[in-house]
Parts: C-alpha cells; structure tokens; sequence
C-alpha cells in the first residue's frame, strides 16, 4: 500500500517523498491552525491595513476598510488578474509552509470607521461574527461527518499498519510508563520538525524563493488530490465490495483531482472550492488518524495547540516574523489553502457593483474573519467588490452578504483528528465523539467571542483542541460507563 | 434489526426536535450558538448591547431544547447505533418493543425539557420559587418511573400525560391564552414565530 511505504519511510525517493508528504502534511498542519481575523495593527492607517489585507493579513473591520479603502487607491481593477494569480501561487505555495505563517497574518487590528458609535460598530461586529460562527460550523461539522462516517465504516482507517517517520517510536511497549515516554519522544520529534520547516519557510520566504515554494505546494497538493483519494476509493470500494474496473477508476480520480487542482489553485465556484477544500482536510485527517499511535496522537493535538498559541502571540514566533516581513514588503503572504466561505465568487469582478467602480477590492473581511494560517483566499479577494459607500442603507445588507469567513484547513483537520481519534478509540461509542463534537464547536464558537472582545487575533485551536480533550477523556471515562448501563436498562435521567 | 427500525426510531425520538430546530432556530445565528452554548448568559447578552436582545423567553426555549436535545442524544444514540447491527430482541424474555419504547420516551424527555427550561426561566425570572420545585418534581417523578416501574408502557402513558400538563403550562406562562391559540390554529396570527422568524 503505497501510504504504508510512505508512512514507513523506507529508501531514496520513498523518503523523499514521504518526507514531502508529510512534510505537506505537516505543514498543512501547522499552518492552518488559528484563526485569522482579518485585521490591520492598530497604528497604521486603515489603508495599509488594507493593504496587508489585500496580502492576505487581515482587514479592518469592514466598516472602516470600505471607508478607507475607497479613499486609498486600492488596485486597479486591471490588475486583479495578475494579481490574482500571483495570490493563488502564493497560495498554493502556502499550503505547506504558509501553515505556520498563515497563523499569523492578521493579527491586526483597525479601529473602526470614524463617525460610527463604537456600540453601533460591536453590534454589528457581534452580529457578522455570529453569522460568520455559523458560517463556520457548516463547513467545521461537514468535514468532522466525514471523518467520522470514513472511521465507523471503513476498517483501513482504524487497522494499524505502521507509523510515520516523524513518530519512529513504538507504542506497542510492556509499561505503561514506557508508552508515555515514547509518545512524548514522538510528539517532541513531530513538533520539531514543524518548527524547523516554518523555521526553513521563513527564511524561503526573506529570500524571496518563491518559487521553490509554489512548487513544493502544488506538489503537496497534487499528492493529496490524486494519491490519497485514490486510496480512499479503493478502500471504500472494498469495504461495501463493490467492483470497478481500472479504466472508470482512473477516469474518476483524474476527473476528481484535476478538478480540484483547478478549483484549488486557480479559480473555480466557490462552492465547488468549499467542497473540495472540505474533502482535502477530511482525507489529511483520516491519514493522521490512520497513522498516529493512540497516545501519541492526544500529546501531539495538546501540543500543537501550545505551538499555535505560542507562535502566535509571541513577538518572536516565526509566524509572526512572516507576517511582519510580508507586510513590509506589502506582499499577500503566502496565498495557501485555507477555507474561505465568501458567498460570492465573481471571476474577473463581474459582480463589482457599477458606482463603486473605482474603489477596487475591499479588504472584505470585518473583524470576525478569519484566515488561518493560510491567509487569504485568493477566492475571496476577486469575490470582495468594492464596497458600497457607507452610509447608504441598503448597501450595507450587500456588503454584508459577500463578506465571507475564512479558516485555515490546519483547523479543519485537527479538529477531525481530535473527533476521528475519539470516534475510533471509543468502543463504538457515540457520546464520546458527540461531546468532543460540541466541544469543538463551543470552543470556535468561544474563540471567535474572545475574538470580538479583545480585538486581537488569536489562534483557533487552543480553546477548542483543550475542551475536546478535556471532554473525551472525561466522557470515555466518566460519562460512557454510566451511559451504557442507564441505556441498557432504558433508565432515563 | 433493520434498517427500517433505525429509521424510525430515529425520527420519532428526534423528528419533533429536529423540527423545531430547522423552523426556529436555524435561520437565526444567534438562537444557534445559545443552543450550542447550552444555556443563556448575561454575558452574551452583554457583548450584545445595540442588538435588541433576545427575549428571554426566547432564551428559555433554545436553552431548553439543547439540553433536551443533548440528553435525548445521549441516551438514545448508542441504542440507535446498536439497532443497525445484528440481534434479536427481546430474546430472553424483554419486551420486544425495546426499540420502540425506548424512542418514544426519548421524545418524551425531549419535549419535556424544553418544556421545563421555560418554565424554570419564568420561574427565576418572577422569582416563583415553587415553580423550580415542582420542575424539579415532575424531572425526579419521570426518572424515577423510568427506574422503578418495569412497564414501560405504563411509564410511557404517565409520561405523555405529564408532558401534556407541562406544555399547556408553559404555554400560558410564555404569554399564550386562548384566544390567540384559537388566532393560532385559525392561520390568523400575524405574530407567530412561524409567520416570520422575528423572536418574541
């Protein structure tokens, strides 16, 4: 099995390409793990802010960006298609290393419009950011269904076949003290590793090597769309046995993953993009779950929500240095994966609202988007047209329903990881993966009030990977035994 | 054993809930993350200034039926889950209806929550001290059917008659009467939640 050579790491080209792989993998990981609020620093001027937006840092919140932005020059329209490819390279570029460095961007904040009570701007901050929670809970439990209907269903995913590279020590150990050691060795080693590739994207990234990481993107994405869904299939196949020739299969992966290389990378339907963005970190998920060992797993999701959080929030973070040195060089960073769920996909700006012709792309996001690390959407740059003035009552309804919520896919995998891991260690049992569920989605939903009240960009996993875990060993433990004898007897409580 | 037991015992335990949820609660972002959050707080309501707030009628509803939804999952789901698989039922001697009763009551408990969490919010609300306790009576008498009683028809039937009760009493103390049921029922209600999705 072609992953099972990659999660062996065995020779040469294996290795590299294991490496790759989960370096992709990692990275995609990494970098995808907080939520992006789209917003400039508080000292520039709404204009930069836009700017960096436009980079893919963050937004003042709309209010303020479309005041700003229609003063500020913004891009000629002309140039949103190069532009726009240029973002999308960055973009794919990103996936891997901009994981890291996509947590960062946005961190910002802008103040607010001039002119508008400050009540008025958090109402309808808290307002959009509630529509925008619910934005996300869509996509968050789609792909959390996937993983858990994939593990319930398909054996592939819960048989144990070997271990990453990056997690060389064994679980299968006499002591229980033993088995601890080992998986905070591996976790010790996984989050290293991660360092240092952000660590080495940074560096890429100040020397401008920019192709080198378009090129390992495309890559990356190129082996998630083809390979890894093509094992899927097979293993969904086998599982309901049912057979298919070789010719069909190849046509329905070629279709699937060119398809998606298209839809990903360059442009495509919006929905379309969702859905594959959806099916990708669902497919990541799966393999980390596949081939992570128990423990390990739980250390790793605990510790990379203290990564995200420390890189982050730390002056110091790489992620942060990313951030600052792309907002120097007024350059979107790097464009990766990330979801956006920008209601409008306009190519070439035909939606663009004919009076604000001028007033080119509108740092869309209030402050309740959210990109994680991958930054920016090149989706949703296109998609914001320039916003109405203000001031004109019925624009702002426009506005606000092409403003769209973007999260980094890393956050979409772990919190698969985290409810794929409980669904598959669970002895078929649902509470446990139910509790991390809602554990999950109270946590988003906490990070993104925190998010309103401070103003400040903060990662998305910590709250949320802390209350499931805190949620799946206490149900599994504690919960589940009750559970099972309550239910048994039908005694209701 | 089937697929067709699944099915039903799945809607009937979580149709009512699922209902009320896609009708009310659905279209509105808010109502969603008070239900996520499980009960309503002054917190949220204070991050919430210009909004005008919610009601806490409102509130009392979508708090009671999360959790209402939350426990009849949680009882309910891996007797569900285990109904797809192989067995039979009842083959020593239980009754044979496992399936059945079991979502029933599920229902039952859903329903009953909701219920309950508005009329304990009125409760605290007017400061009505007895309310939270006979909430808290009629919560202890339906587990305690549960536990003791092994018919479980006969739990089912004081179930349903104590639902009964509890929905006509939260009725009249979220403002309903009457006449604006018989306005209700006549389609000539302007102001129900159905109409357009406004909160109370």
């Amino acid at each position: 099995m072609p992953e099972d050579r990659c999660g062996a790491g065995t020779f040469g080209g294996r290795v590299m390409l294991t490496f790759m792989a989960s370096d992709s993998e990692e990275e995609v990981c990494d970098e995808r793990t907080s939520l992006m609020s789209a917003e400039s620093p508080m000292p520039r001027s709404c204009q930069e802010g836009r700017q960096g937006l436009e980079n893919g840092e963050g937004a003042a919140q709309w209010v303020g960006s479309h005041q700003q932005s229609k003063a500020s020059g913004q891009e000629p329209e002309s140039e949103f298609g190069c532009q726009d490819r240029q973002r999308r390279d960055e973009r794919t570029r990103g996936q891997e290393s901009e994981e890291d460095h996509e947590e960062d961007p946005d961190r910002y904040v802008c103040s607010g419009v001039p002119g508008r009570p400050p009540g008025l701007e958090e109402e309808l901050t808290l307002k959009y950011g509630a529509k925008h929670v619910i934005m996300l809970f869509v996509p968050v439990t789609l792909c959390m269904i996937v993983v858990v209907a994939t593990i319930k269903s398909v054996r592939f995913y819960t048989e144990k076949n070997g271990q990453l590279i990056y997690t060389p020590f064994t679980e299968d150990t006499s002591s229980v003290g033993q088995r601890f050691l080992n998986s905070v060795l591996n976790t010790l080693i996984m989050i290293s590793v991660i360092v240092i590739m952000t660590i080495f994207l940074v560096v890429l990234y100040k020397y401008r090597c920019y192709k080198f990481i378009h090129g390992w993107l495309i890559m990356s994405s190129l082996m998630l769309l083809f390979l890894f869904t093509y094992i899927y299939l097979g293993e969904v196949l086998k599982t309901y046995n049912v057979a298919m020739d070789y010719p069909t299969l190849f046509l329905t992966v070629w279709n699937f993953g060119a398809v998606g290389m298209v839809c990903i990378h360059w442009k495509g339907p919006l929905v379309l993009q969702q859905a594959y963005l959806i099916m990708i970190s669902a497919l990541m998920a799966l393999v980390f779950i596949k081939y992570l060992p128990e423990w390990s797993a739980w250390v790793i999701l605990g510790a990379i929500s203290v990564y995200d959080l420390v890189a982050v929030l730390c002056p110091k973070g790489p992620l942060r240095m990313l951030v600052e040195t792309a907002q120097e060089r007024n350059e979107p960073i790097f464009p990766a994966l990330i979801y956006s769920s920008a209601m409008v996909w306009t190519v070439g700006m035909a939606k663009l609202d004919p009076s604000s012709q001028g007033a080119l792309q509108l740092p869309y996001d209030p402050e309740m988007e959210e990109d994680s690390c991958d930054s920016l959407g090149e989706p949703s740059y296109p998609e914001v047209f320039a916003p109405p003035l203000p001031g004109y009552p019925g624009e702002e309804l426009e506005e606000e329903e092409e403003r769209g919520v973007k999260l980094g896919l890393g956050d979409f995998i772990f919190y698969s990881v985290l409810v794929g891991k409980a669904a598959a260690t669970g002895s078929g049992d649902w509470n446990t993966t139910l509790a991390c569920f809602v554990a999950i989605l109270i946590g988003l939903c906490l990070t993104l009030l925190l998010l309103a009240v401070f103003k400040k960009a903060l990662p998305a996993l910590p709250i949320s990977i802390t209350f499931g875990l805190i949620f799946y060993f206490s149900t599994d433990n504690l919960v589940r035994p009750f559970m099972d004898t309550l239910a048994s007897h039908q005694l209701y409580i | 054993m089937t697929a067709a037991v699944f099915f039903g015992c799945a809607f009937v335990a979580f149709g009512p809930a699922l209902a009320l949820y896609i009708f009310t609660i659905a279209t509105e972002p808010l109502r969603i993350i008070f239900l996520i959050i499980g009960k309503s707080s002054e917190g949220l309501k204070s991050i919430n200034p210009g909004e005008k707030a919610p009601s806490m009628r409102l509130l009392a509803y979508v708090s009671g039926l999360g959790f209402g939804i939350m426990s009849g999952v949680f009882s309910f789901v891996n007797t569900l889950s285990d109904s797809l698989g192989p067995g039979t039922v009842g083959i020593h001697g239980d009754p044979p209806q496992f399936f059945l009763n079991s979502a029933f009551m599920t229902l039952v408990i859903i329903l009953l929550h909701m219920f309950w969490g508005i009329v304990f919010f009125d409760g605290c609300e007017k400061k009505k001290w007895y309310t939270l306790l006979v909430v808290l009576l009629t919560h202890l008498l339906v587990s305690a059917l549960t536990f003791i009683s092994p018919y479980s028809g006969l739990n089912l039937v004081l179930a349903y008659i104590i639902l009964v009760l509890t929905g006509i009493w939260a009725f009249f103390v979220s403002g309903g009467s009457c006449q604006s049921l018989k306005l209700c029922l006549l389609c000539q209600d302007k102001d129900s939640l159905l109409f357009n999705q406004r909160s109370r």
